[in-house]
This record gives structure tokens, sequence and C-alpha cells, in this order.
């Protein structure tokens, strides 16, 4: 309750708090408010935005800049929670691996790690979508697959710091299995640092999403940022509010989910506040 | 290391042929690593690995595959098939695209000048820039050119490089006219060299900023706080009381310790830089490997993405071997002199 209360006094992580909320609403109200289909022609092509029925303007097939605003959050919120999910799943497995066991065995997955690091990720991610086909599930483990290793290289310092402390030795020394451990003891002491990561990695996970489909390489039946600019690029002189608005959408979620991470760093890890966006 | 080379002969050069020889024994292991990956990659491809590297329409003709198949040996197990794979790119045989009719190697080589250009420019300008206002804003923490930093620090961070760029050509090229909205160099007009260079300059404006201005933030920001860090060190207020003046503070002991967490992640961010070449060079039409990706994605035209994916892998790893150099250079604990 009190890292609650120290939350909502935390200016800017509320700020970035109410953004976020309201984003979640737009993406989860979308039928509601754009009955429509957003591929549909719903006006004239190329209407500036405030003409009627348009808040936004229309695109050059006459489909609503709004709506597609409005159903484009639901697949960057998707995409962005489940591709984290993804990296957090091999990462913590990574990390966890690499620190409680140490050794050679933390050698070889510090070096896979740092690879994975070396490598131009989005590259790869590239790669990873036209190969296996860019579809919602593929584009999700795609995002997942590239972005896992700062994850790792967390969870493997804070087991690393656990895996001497007392009450981890008194579960080994009572012939705990190590699986035990790990999820009984280890992690739960963890778990704060890698919420504050896991938050910002949302955000960078939203960021590749919006340049995959920008390039062609989102999941062709959803709409989404990304694609909107990527089809308004042509036409940047007739039509600046196709490709303004949705990257102002990008960009105020991307913003909103890094002020609410840098509120909980602050308010789950006072000592290391700030520290994580480099770690 | 260090260690090493101090104990074996205490000699300055063993020192950096042992950094030589580490280096380059991890590049050697990044480009094995990426082949394979490459060669796993073709074969999880869907459809015959002959195909999908002859390109998966037009060049679909069965005495080609055959050739292609007995080349790789495909009809071999997969040990025999990689290490065929490897022992072509150890010899610097990237593959022939199919698509383009041309030997892989000699396209990538004909666009990776154009995207040195780009990423370097943006390496040197992000650490350059970023370094500077970093400093900037450490030395007046708390005052409001260091709250701008932070904000302007924090929209950077949230915005798609594509998009900035797009919105860089909106403001500077489509409403005020002053900096071209693509290319490399104005077509069809008669220049003098100078004139030429000056020409590639304009067109390379708006690209190297929005590659460079995330990069810039994120260095900033370090910057600023271990500016602040070092500030409260024991040796700056001695050289405080030895009565040195302030630039010569900021300048000779707070800037070279406050600059080498900044070149460690200049290094990490290596490939981010390489990455956004991809999106960069596709929305500025910049004739570079970025660009040459997304036609070769779009074309699936295998030969190349693997070979691309292989050479901007390298430049990361060059780019990692430059900020380790830098960081060498600067460090003023970690001097390889000391080991004489």
């Amino acid at each position: 309750m009190d890292r609650l209360k120290t939350f909502l006094r935390h200016p800017t992580g509320m700020i970035g708090l109410l953004i976020l909320g309201a984003v979640v609403a737009l993406a989860v109200l979308a039928p509601t408010l754009f009955p429509d289909d957003p591929w549909d022609m719903v006006g004239a092509p190329f209407q500036p935005p405030g003409s009627e029925g348009l808040p936004l303007g229309s695109d050059m097939l006459g489909r609503n800049v709004a709506a597609g605003i409005a159903y484009g959050a639901r697949v960057s919120l998707t995409i962005g929670v489940a591709s984290t999910l993804a990296a957090l799943f091999i990462g913590v497995t990574i990390g966890a691996i690499a620190g409680y066991f140490g050794g050679k065995v933390d050698d070889l997955m510090m070096r896979i790690t740092e690879l994975f690091q070396t490598i131009p990720g989005f590259v790869l991610a590239i790669l990873l979508v036209a190969t296996i086909g860019p579809t919602l599930t593929n584009v999700i483990i795609s995002i997942g697959a590239v972005s896992w290793p700062p994850l790792a290289r967390l969870t493997r310092a804070e087991f690393l710091r656990l895996r001497g402390r007392e009450f981890v030795q008194a579960a080994v020394c009572q012939g705990q299995a190590p699986l035990m451990v790990v999820l009984r003891h280890i992690l739960p002491n963890a778990v704060s640092p890698i919420i504050v990561t896991g938050s910002l990695t949302i955000a960078t996970a939203i960021l590749i999403e919006s340049a995959l489909s920008f390039l062609g390489l989102g999941d062709p039946n959803m709409m989404s940022w990304g694609l909107m600019i990527g089809a308004s690029r042509t036409v940047i002189r007739q039509a600046w509010w196709m490709s303004v608005f949705p990257g102002v959408a990008i960009l105020l979620t991307v913003l909103a989910i890094n002020l609410v991470g840098e509120g909980l760093n602050d308010t789950l890890n006072p000592r290391i506040a700030r520290k994580v966006r480099t770690a | 290391m260090r260690a090493l080379a101090l104990s074996v002969t205490g000699n300055r050069g063993v020192a950096i042929a042992l950094a030589i020889v580490q280096w380059v024994a991890r590049f050697i292991a990044v480009v094995l690593v990426i082949a394979t990956f490459n060669f796993v990659l073709v074969h999880a491809a869907p459809g015959d690995p002959a195909q999908v590297m002859a390109g998966q329409s037009g060049a679909a003709d069965e005495h080609m595959l055959a050739q292609l198949r007995a080349e790789y040996g495909l009809d071999k197990p997969y040990p025999v098939q990689l290490a065929i794979y490897l022992k072509r790119i150890v010899t610097l045989d990237l593959g022939y695209s199919y698509r383009q009719q041309r030997p892989v190697l000699s396209l990538i080589a004909e666009r990776l000048p154009a995207t040195l250009l780009l990423t370097c420019s943006a390496f040197l300008l992000s650490l350059g820039a970023g370094v500077l206002l970093g400093t900037l804003a450490g030395v007046r923490a708390g005052k409001w050119s260091d709250t701008a930093l932070t904000i302007v620090s924090l929209l950077l961070y949230a915005m798609p490089v594509f998009w900035l760029g797009l919105m860089l050509v909106l403001l500077f090229s489509v409403k005020l006219d002053w900096l071209p909205a693509f290319g490399y160099v104005s077509i069809g007009v008669p220049m003098t060299p100078i004139e030429h260079v000056l020409d590639i300059a304009a067109h390379m404006v708006l690209p190297v900023t929005s590659l460079g201005a995330v990069l810039m933030a994120i260095y900033a920001r370090l910057m600023r706080s271990a500016i602040i860090d070092v500030a409260h060190q024991d040796f700056i207020k001695t050289a405080r009381a030895k009565g040195l003046r302030r630039g010569q503070i900021i300048v000779r002991h707070m800037l070279r310790n406050a600059v080498l967490p900044v070149v460690t992640v200049a290094g990490m961010q290596a490939g981010t830089l390489v990455g956004g070449s991809v999106v960069i060079e596709t929305v500025f039409a910049w004739p570079g490997l970025g660009r040459l990706t997304f036609d070769s994605v779009m074309q699936r035209d295998y030969p190349l993405m693997l070979g691309i994916f292989l050479v901007m892998s390298v430049i990361v790893i060059l780019l990692n071997f430059l900020t380790d150099t830098i960081y060498r250079m600067v460090d003023p604990r970690v001097s390889l002199r000391a080991a004489s």
C-alpha cells in the first residue's frame, strides 16, 4: 500500500498512467466509438482534419484516420505486452539459469546473450518475420526473440546477488529442488527490477512493431499505426495529417509507458533509481 | 587480459597484440554464429532450400535448382551442408542473387559506402552532441536548460525514428523548402567538385539527424548523470582547492571520467544504429544497405537478405571495436602505457 501511495505521488508517473489509461480506453472502446470497419471507405479521399465526421481527416482511400488510430491502439498494445511476455519468458529463464548455476553455465549463457546484443536486433526481427510470415503471432515471437537480452542480464545479476544470501542457502541445505528454490525464494525477491525493465521493454516492443509495419511487415489484416504512416509516406506533400496523427499516437503511448516505468522504478527500487535504462 | 600481458613480458606491444587477437577471435565467433543462423533460417523458410535461395518466382527452373543443390550439397546431411556453407562464407562467397542476377557481394559492396557514410556520421554526431549537451546540462543541473534537455530526451526516446524523419521532411523540405527530402545527390545538375560535396552534405542533414537524434538523447542523459556523480568526488574538490579554473576542471577532470559510461553504452547501441538505418534509408531513399534490405525482404531474395544481415553484423562489431579503442584512449585509469 505504501508503494502504491508513493507511486500516486510520483508526478510524471501519474501523467504517464493517465495517458496510458486513455490509450487503453481508446483500444477497448474502438468498436463502440467507430462501429464501421477501419478499412472501409467512409468519405471522400484526402479530406483534411475537421471535415464532416472525420476529426482527423481521411486517407487516400477515404478511410477514417481516427478509426485507424483507435484500432491501431489495439494492435500496438497487444503486441507490446505479448512480445514483452515472450521476452520475459526467454530472458528470465536464461538469466535465472546463468545466475543460479554460475561457473561454466553462466559463461555460456552470457556469451549467447552478448552475441544477441551484438547483432542488429531489428534486422534480425525483419528476417524472422519475412521467413515465418507476417501474422500477429509471428510478429510477437520475432519481437520477443530480439528483446530478451537486457532482461536476461538483469535477472542474472539479481540471481547472483541473491544466490549467496542465507535464506537461499537455507532452502538449498533443506534439500529443496533447484526449481523450487528459484521459484519460491529467489524470483520473488528479484521481481521488482524485472517489472521495471519489463515495462520499458513494452515501450521498445511497440516501437519495433511500428517500424516493422511501416516497412510492410506487420500483419496485413490488422490496422496499425506503423502501417498507416508507411502508407502515407508517398503522399506526405498532399496530406500531412495521415502521417502526423498515427505518429503522435505512437509517441504518446511510448512516452506514457516510459513515464510509468520510471515511476515504478522510483517506487520499487528507490536505491538503484534511474540506472535501469542502461542495464 | 591486461594482467596477462603484464605477467608475460610487461611489454606494451604484447598487450596490444593480445587485445587484437581477442578481438579477432570474437569477430570470427560472431561471423560463424550468424552464418549458422542464416543456414538455419533458409531451412526454416517454407519450401525446398534450393527454391528458397532461387527466389519464390521466376527462377524455378529445374536445371538451375539442380545446379544449386549440387553447389550447396543440399542432398547431403545437414552438418556437411553447414560446413559447405561456412566454407563459402569464409572465402567471402556470399552467394548469388537470382532476383538481381548479380553476386551478393558486389551488390553489397556497391551500397556499403552510402550506409557507412550515414551510420558513421550519425554515430559521431550523436556521440559528440550527446556528450556536449549532457555536460552542459550536468554542470547546470536543476536549471531550466537542464529541464529542457530532460523533456526533449523523453520525447525523442518515445519517437519512432522513421516518423521523426518524416516530420523533419515535412518541416524542412515541404514547408520551408530548405533541404532536399530524399536521395543522395541531385540528379541532372552540372556541379563543380566542391558543389558536389556540398550537395551530398545537404542531402545528409535530415537522414543523419533523424538517425542520430535518439542516440544523442540517450548519451546526453547518461553524460548528465555521470557529470553529476563525478562532480561530488574528492579529486574534483582537490582540483578546485588547487585553484583551477572552472572550465579546466570540467574539461580536464570531469569530462574524461564521466564520458566512460557513455562510450560503453555507445558501443552497445551500435546495433540500434544499423537497424535504424533500414527504416531511415527507406524514408529518405538513401542508396545504402538499409534500402537494399527493404528491397530484398520485399522480394524474399534470401541470398541477398542473409548476406546483408552478415555484413551489418560485421559493421556492428567494427563499431564496437571503434568504441573499445576510444574507451582505451580516453580512460585515465586503464592506460596501456601502464604496462611498460
